[in-house]
């Protein structure tokens, strides 16, 4: 067997491995638990310090490509919201994100009935524009959505009220996995108009916003990936989609942990085997 | 009808899942179809949502209900057209017009908020005396957090060559932007991890009800 067979059947071993290393958590659940970090700490205090009757801007800036990290942010942040009595306006600065923030407001508004359209929660709506949009939003919300994504009027809608532009909203959550999303909001509703801003990304976008969790306060604490989600239905005490799959996700962890010590020993003994020969000799 | 096309979905979404997923094995025929299927359909999606999503309502609409309110609109109508021109080999002059307004307005508008949130707000954010801080972890964090975006930004100082006692911040700077690309390795991992566990549910959920 050649020296490429040998990797490509490695290879493949370790995607057998892998597949096997996820799939069964998943249907055998183990229950480990995760501990909370300090930066979705800091996201779930933004919000829970905010008095009943706030109203928050949470943007859908992902599609269903990213749901498995991000729907499940989503709706502990809604049920979060909820239970402390804030309104939420849900937008999106991308095509999809209205679909998936409707799907989130469904599954949560079963555990509460009570929320109604309009009053406590309404749908927006997706806009183009990324970052000139959240602008455009700082001058008159009314402007930027006439209508609602059910085509009602924004005049109709009880939740505008009281709400004309973005710093009339007590603070904005973005959940995003690209450009336009989080990082617009900072620029625009936190650095232009003094909104607090959170939010929730993919986990391999996590590491460029870091950065703005700081002493300026760009942005309150940071939900990154699947962890950050399962991190914040733990501390809304609820076991969520993002709590059941972190078995699954840990032992894949564990099992890259194992492949890179024997990649590594691998590639050292291969460096250190012509020296050996050499010394022999 | 709508219950049969659900599960006609699911299904399809299954068959195209393993398309995607027999790559691992080697390149193949179902693999290339799906491939080509997902770029066509995203490419027609795309489409459809510039038309309706855009054009229709934030153009079409504007300007057929309420023209005399919306008579600034033509112009990026106008600008919309001359960038089409593209594709005409002739009129191509006339395209780079909207290109250069776009790129004119983008970089004025990004220049603005760049310079505040990333060059001010951030210098602003490690102007800080570690000292004053409450704890000992604290402390400790903003000293790093000096030290490492000096040194880091000391490396990609070229005008005067690291030598000596000069390289020594640079070597310390590489030694940060490694950590970070670490951080950056291990989180990419992890949202590729979570996209298999996405698909997998999906099939185990959705497709074969295995699990709830």
């Amino acid at each position: 067997m050649s020296v490429n067979q040998n990797t490509q059947t490695e290879r493949r071993l370790i995607f057998l491995l892998l597949f096997i290393a996820v799939l069964v958590p998943l249907i055998f659940p183990i229950g480990w638990k995760t501990e909370v970090s300090p930066h979705a700490k800091m996201a779930y205090d933004m919000i829970d310090s905010k008095p009943e009757g706030s109203v928050a801007i949470l943007s859908f800036d992902y599609e269903p490509s990213t749901m498995t990290e991000l729907q499940p942010m989503a709706t502990a942040i809604i049920e979060h919201a909820w239970s402390k009595g804030h309104k939420i306006i849900a937008t999106a600065l991308w095509p999809q994100g209205p679909q998936v923030a409707d799907l989130a407001f469904k599954e949560m508004a079963a555990k509460f009935p009570d929320k109604v359209y309009g009053e406590d929660y309404v749908n927006l709506g997706y806009k183009p524009g990324g970052m000139v949009t959240i602008q455009a939003m700082g001058k008159s919300l009314k402007d930027v959505y006439p209508l609602d994504i059910n085509g009602k009027k924004y005049d109709d809608l009880p939740i505008f009220k009281n709400i004309r532009a973005l710093r009339d909203v007590t603070y904005a959550a973005s959940l995003s996995s690209g450009v336009p999303g989080i990082k617009e909001w900072i620029m625009v509703a936190h650095d232009v108009h003094s909104v607090p801003v959170t939010g929730g990304t993919t986990a391999v976008s996590a590491p460029g916003f870091l950065p703005y969790i700081n002493n300026q306060n760009q942005l309150y604490g940071l939900l990154g990936g699947l962890k950050a989600a399962s991190e914040y239905e733990i501390m809304i005490g609820t076991v969520g989609p993002a709590t059941v799959k972190m078995d699954a996700q840990s032992i894949a962890h564990l099992l890259i942990l194992i492949f890179i010590l024997v990649g590594n020993i691998k590639a050292w003994r291969i460096r250190h085997k012509p020296k050996q020969q050499a010394g022999t000799e | 009808m709508a219950e049969f096309m659900q599960v006609f979905g699911i299904w399809l979404g299954a068959f195209f899942t393993f398309c995607i997923y027999s790559f691992l094995y080697k390149d193949n025929p179902f693999y290339k179809f799906g491939e080509q299927v997902f770029v066509g359909l995203s490419a027609g999606y795309w489409l459809i949502v510039i038309i309706y999503d855009t054009l229709i309502p934030n153009l079409f609409t504007k300007l057929i209900f309420d023209f005399n309110n919306n008579v600034i609109l033509l112009i990026p109508a106008a600008l919309g057209v001359m960038m089409l021109m593209r594709v005409i080999p002739k009129a191509q002059w006339v395209s780079r017009y909207p290109i250069a307004i776009i790129v004119g307005t983008t970089a004025a508008i990004s220049m603005l908020r760049f310079l505040k949130s990333d060059l001010m707000h951030q210098v602003s954010a490690t102007m800080i005396n570690p000292f004053a801080l409450p704890s000992l972890t604290e402390k400790i964090g903003s000293i790093l957090l000096i030290i490492g975006t000096i040194c880091g930004v000391y490396f990609f100082y070229f005008s005067k060559k690291q030598e000596g006692v000069y390289a020594v911040p640079s070597k310390i700077g590489i030694w940060f932007l490694m950590i970070s690309f670490g951080a950056s390795f291990g989180y990419t991992v992890m949202a590729r991890i979570s996209l298999l566990i996405g698909r997998l549910e999906f099939l185990l959920r959705d497709w074969l009800h295995i699990i709830n």
